[in-house]
């Protein structure tokens, strides 16, 4: 199938620039690599520059109120387990008002593919901080810096007990279609964090690993079943040291040819070492950095591909299951015969 | 006690008594025991012409201090009624616990002469009786309440073998309860027999003559809403989902209805309200018949999503079981205070169908019409009961699915392939439902304003303005397809007044029938809130006086007042968390003169 199959004829109405793009083109381009009809496919959006998605693809679409697209894909997914449900969400629409909806598809592993676009701003409503602003960011609703801690999303994927967990880049077509198909192929609850530049209210936000310079350096691209190596050259690998004294695991650069060097296992149910990929590199975006301060520990690698991908019964699958299997040992399988088996009596 | 009064209430209706019922339990799981805040209570009426739980008791079984109190308090039963009262629990201590002052309650209480007193030790007699039978002195305490029904049933003269046979259903999953309760219910009834006890003043009399041939059970109001959507799913052809959040007392038709797996009913329970409509919203929106069930509290937490099922025209069945407000407010007792909400508790013109049951058994049928509505219109259809219809149990004729009435869901005809948008009408109106897996209908559905042509987003004001009244008009002409407005006549040896209508909604239908009997005048009692009854004008009109009577501060009189302003419409309204006294709306109308 050609992505083209999966383009709708409205006119795509993100800012000139705007991350949002290249992420809508990855989700076609995917589409038709994964090659399900565009009937069998249904896009549940929130509210949000990100949730304006299902009105540029071809498919079944519903783009509902803020925060509850999670809700509205379950009820769709539980219902209807032969389509295929993807969730298009933004950090406010699905960390903020759509938080208990977000952790609570992840705890019940329903079989839905989620894009979370996190430019770690609101952008429709015009520029205020989000759940994933660093904390000290200014914006119009924190003219003097934000005193909240942010989310890392990976690990509130991890802490509501997620199965599948990718970070992407807007700026990185490739990965993020490798992503979307891992994705789509996992069953489960699939989280798949993108990256996205707003060039309006917050632009350069992932500069420090978007930038083609930096990009090499400053991120490495998990791939499972592969050494953990990245930089320019090729000549860094990733391992973890163990504190002997407090037994504290952390994630460390060492040289690529060095035997400690690590390969990415995504499918290992212990999620431990996926937690500390999901956090590497998070300093710069937990905290804006002040002048004069301490550098922020940017040894380690932005951890973007796959992090985690591992099997388990879906929600979706799992009750409709418990429905067959009632039904089949059932006395009762329609009204009538349900209502003979009252206690009842002739009048 | 809810187990003793619900084992009474089968059994009357199995030997062809009308009954009506009334739970009335505090909100506390284990309120503390022997405390006046802690009674817990089980009325019924029985007999023939029977339309409420009664205003005040023939018999009152007092199990302890403090629900003697609470009975006397409110002047809960008749000048010649029978108290049966347990004596081992009216100790000092239960005296001091149900705050009494003296150590004579009967005098403390000013209880009249004329109210026969039975004292009975039923915690003696109960040990007395299981005294061989090898339980603990816990277990045995818990029969207390089998006395008392064995006692009630020689009182009313219910025979023993149909109590048995119901007491081992009821313990079927418990067998070994059943001999020791069975036991305690026999010597119950034998106590009767031996003391001689009788009800002079009650003559019962069976309903021998029903309305309708047919297999009869008595059913709770919640079963009965659950029964109606399964029934409505096999008739429409449609999965049923329920999307829900425990709320009392809400909860029984999420748990009826996800036990009904073998009824293909898919339930969710969802992780807050929210998600309880919004799960059904996206079921609805992939093609199933989908229904949320809630209380009041809940309700205010969909409002927003109720709107997204208005605007993106999907059906929608959403169950609001009242309770009393506002806030938490009172969990398990009854009112109906969401009247407005459910008309108008939504942001933006956000017109959606109310309606409402009238007794525990009709709320099978309003159920079933709430499903119809929805299905055949594309809207969201709000039904509202409330506690006392929820808990209460009543007499049900049981239907047969041949019988009910066509559902015919707004299917997206054949030739709209490939010319398929969500803005798509009929000459009704009503919108044409496409979900996904079927091929050719792709589409976009939106919460934002759409083009009343193309169906994409639209903020243009001319069309926005358009889709309002579109969206009004597809409310208003559901008006053509509900049956029109019936005047119940009174049923009364007074003088007939064909000058005074009592009228009412939803839950008060009993009381009002009863109500309207002893005034000697006429009722209507709705059904359908919006649209309302297209005669509704007409039949009003006809009256001097109109009253509308209601368990809120005056909800419809306002709304009736709003579409009807030339009518006189004057308003009787209580709002204590329980149903009518007829009594005080027979005062009410005879004694305010017009």
């Amino acid at each position: 199938m050609e992505a083209s199959q999966f383009k709708s004829d409205q006119y795509v109405r993100f800012c000139p620039g705007c991350g949002d793009h290249a992420i809508c083109m990855a989700i076609q381009k995917a589409m038709a690599q994964i090659g399900i009809e565009p009937h069998q496919v249904a896009v549940i959006s929130g509210i949000g520059c990100s949730s304006r998605m299902p009105h540029y693809l071809n498919t079944y679409g519903f783009n509902t109120i803020h925060g509850r697209g999670g809700a509205v894909a379950t009820g769709v997914k539980t219902s209807h387990p032969e389509l295929t449900v993807w969730q298009m969400s933004g950090d406010g629409d699905c960390f903020a008002i759509g938080g208990n909806h977000f952790i609570h598809e992840i705890r019940r592993n329903v079989d839905l593919n989620v894009c979370v676009f996190n430019n770690r701003i609101y952008g429709l409503t015009k520029g205020q901080y989000s759940p994933t602003s660093a904390k000290g960011f200014v914006s119009k609703s924190s003219p003097f810096g934000t005193i909240e801690r942010p989310f890392v999303p990976g690990q509130l994927v991890l802490g509501a007990g997620g199965t599948f967990f990718a970070r992407t880049l807007d700026v990185d077509m490739p990965t993020t279609v490798d992503c979307l198909v891992a994705a789509q192929q996992h069953k489960g609850c699939s989280i798949v964090e993108c990256l996205v530049n707003c060039v309006i209210f917050n632009n350069g936000t992932h500069a420090w690993i978007a930038d083609r310079e930096q990009r090499a350096e400053h991120s490495i691209i998990l791939k499972h079943g592969e050494k953990m190596i990245f930089g320019k050259n090729n000549d860094k690998g990733l391992a973890v040291e163990i504190d002997p004294h407090t037994f504290v695991p952390k994630m460390i650069v060492v040289s690529a040819d060095d035997p400690r060097v690590l390969t990415h296992d995504a499918t290992q149910q212990d999620p431990t070492l996926h937690r500390l990929l999901a956090l590497m590199g998070q300093d710069r975006f937990v905290e804006v950095q002040k002048d004069g301060a301490p550098e922020a520990n940017d040894a380690l690698p932005v951890a973007l591909g796959v992090i985690r991908n591992v099997e388990a019964e879906s929600y979706d699958e799992a009750v409709n299951k418990q429905i067959a299997d009632v039904r089949e040992h059932a006395k009762a399988h329609c009204f009538d015969e349900l209502t003979a088996t009252l206690e009842s009596w002739e009048m | 006690m809810q187990l003793t009064g619900n084992l009474f209430s089968s059994l009357s209706a199995i030997l062809g008594y009308e009954i009506s019922t009334l739970p009335d339990f505090p909100a506390e799981i284990r309120a503390p025991q022997g405390t006046i805040g802690g009674v817990s209570g089980f009325q019924v009426q029985l007999g023939s012409g029977v339309y409420t739980p009664g205003d005040k008791a023939d018999v009152i079984v007092a199990m302890n201090a403090a629900a003697l109190k609470v009975s006397a308090m409110n002047k809960h039963y008749h000048d010649h009624a029978i108290i049966i009262v347990d004596t081992d629990s009216l100790t000092d201590k239960d005296l001091e616990k149900a705050l009494y002052k003296t150590d004579n309650p009967f005098t403390e209480l000013a209880i009249p002469e004329s109210v026969q007193i039975v004292p009975v030790a039923l915690t003696t007699l109960t040990k007395e009786a299981l005294k061989d039978s090898g339980l603990d002195n816990k277990s045995m305490l818990k029969s207390r309440n089998m006395f008392a029904l064995g006692l009630i049933c020689w009182l009313f003269d219910e025979p023993m073998d149909e109590a048995i046979h119901l007491l081992e259903d009821k313990f079927k999953k418990k067998p070994a309860l059943i001999e020791p309760n069975t036991k305690v219910m026999v010597d119950g009834y034998n106590y009767g027999q031996n003391l001689a006890l009788s009800v002079n003043q009650i003559r019962l009399e069976a309903n021998d003559n029903p309305k309708v041939q047919g297999r009869y059970t008595s059913i709770a109001g919640n079963k009965a809403t659950a029964w109606g959507l399964i029934a409505a799913a096999e008739k429409a052809g449609k999965h049923l989902f329920l999307g829900s959040y425990p709320i009392t007392p809400a909860t029984d038709i999420l748990h009826e209805l996800a036990g009904r797996k073998d009824m293909n009913v898919m339930a969710v329970q969802a992780e807050d309200e929210i998600a309880g409509v919004c799960t059904a919203i996206g079921a609805a929106f992939a093609g199933d018949l989908a229904c949320t069930s809630t209380s009041g509290p809940g309700l205010s937490l969909k409002s927003e999503a109720i709107g997204l099922a208005v605007m993106a025209e999907l059906p929608l069945v959403v169950i609001d079981v009242q309770r009393g407000g506002p806030s938490t407010g009172l969990p398990t007792k009854t009112e109906q205070t969401d009247l407005m909400q459910a008309l108008y508790g939504r942001n933006g013109e956000c017109p959606a169908v109310v309606l409402a049951a009238s007794s525990s058994a009709n709320c099978f049928d309003f159920a079933y019409e709430a499903c119809k509505i929805a299905l055949e219109n594309m809207t969201p259809v709000i039904l509202l009961t409330d506690t006392y219809l929820a808990n209460g149990t009543a007499l049900w004729r049981i239907p047969e699915m041949a019988e009910l009435p066509e559902i015919k869901p707004q299917s997206v005809p054949e030739e709209l392939k490939g010319h398929y948008n969500p803005a798509l009408r009929d000459e009704r109106g009503v919108r044409y439902w496409a979900f996904p897996g079927m091929e050719g209908y792709e589409h976009r559905n939106i919460g934002l304003e759409r083009d009343a042509e193309k169906g994409t987003i639209s903020t243009n004001p001319a069309n926005h303005e358009q889709m309002v009244l579109a969206r009004k008009h597809k409310i208003e002409q559901i008006a053509d397809r509900i049956p029109e407005l019936k005047v119940i006549k009174a049923n009364s040896q007074q003088p007939i007044t064909d000058s005074t209508l009592l009228v009412g909604w939803g839950s008060t239908e009993g009381h009002l029938h009863a109500a309207a009997n002893e005034i000697g005048c006429d009722l209507a009692q709705f059904n359908y809130i919006n649209p309302l009854p297209k005669n509704t004008r007409e039949v009003l009109s006809r009256y001097k006086r109109i009253v509308v009577c209601e368990l809120n501060t005056g909800q419809f009189a306002a709304y009736l007042r709003a579409q009807f302003p030339e009518l006189p419409i004057e308003q009787y309204n209580e709002v204590m968390g329980q149903p009518f006294a007829v009594e005080r709306i027979v005062n009410f109308v005879k004694s305010v003169k017009r």
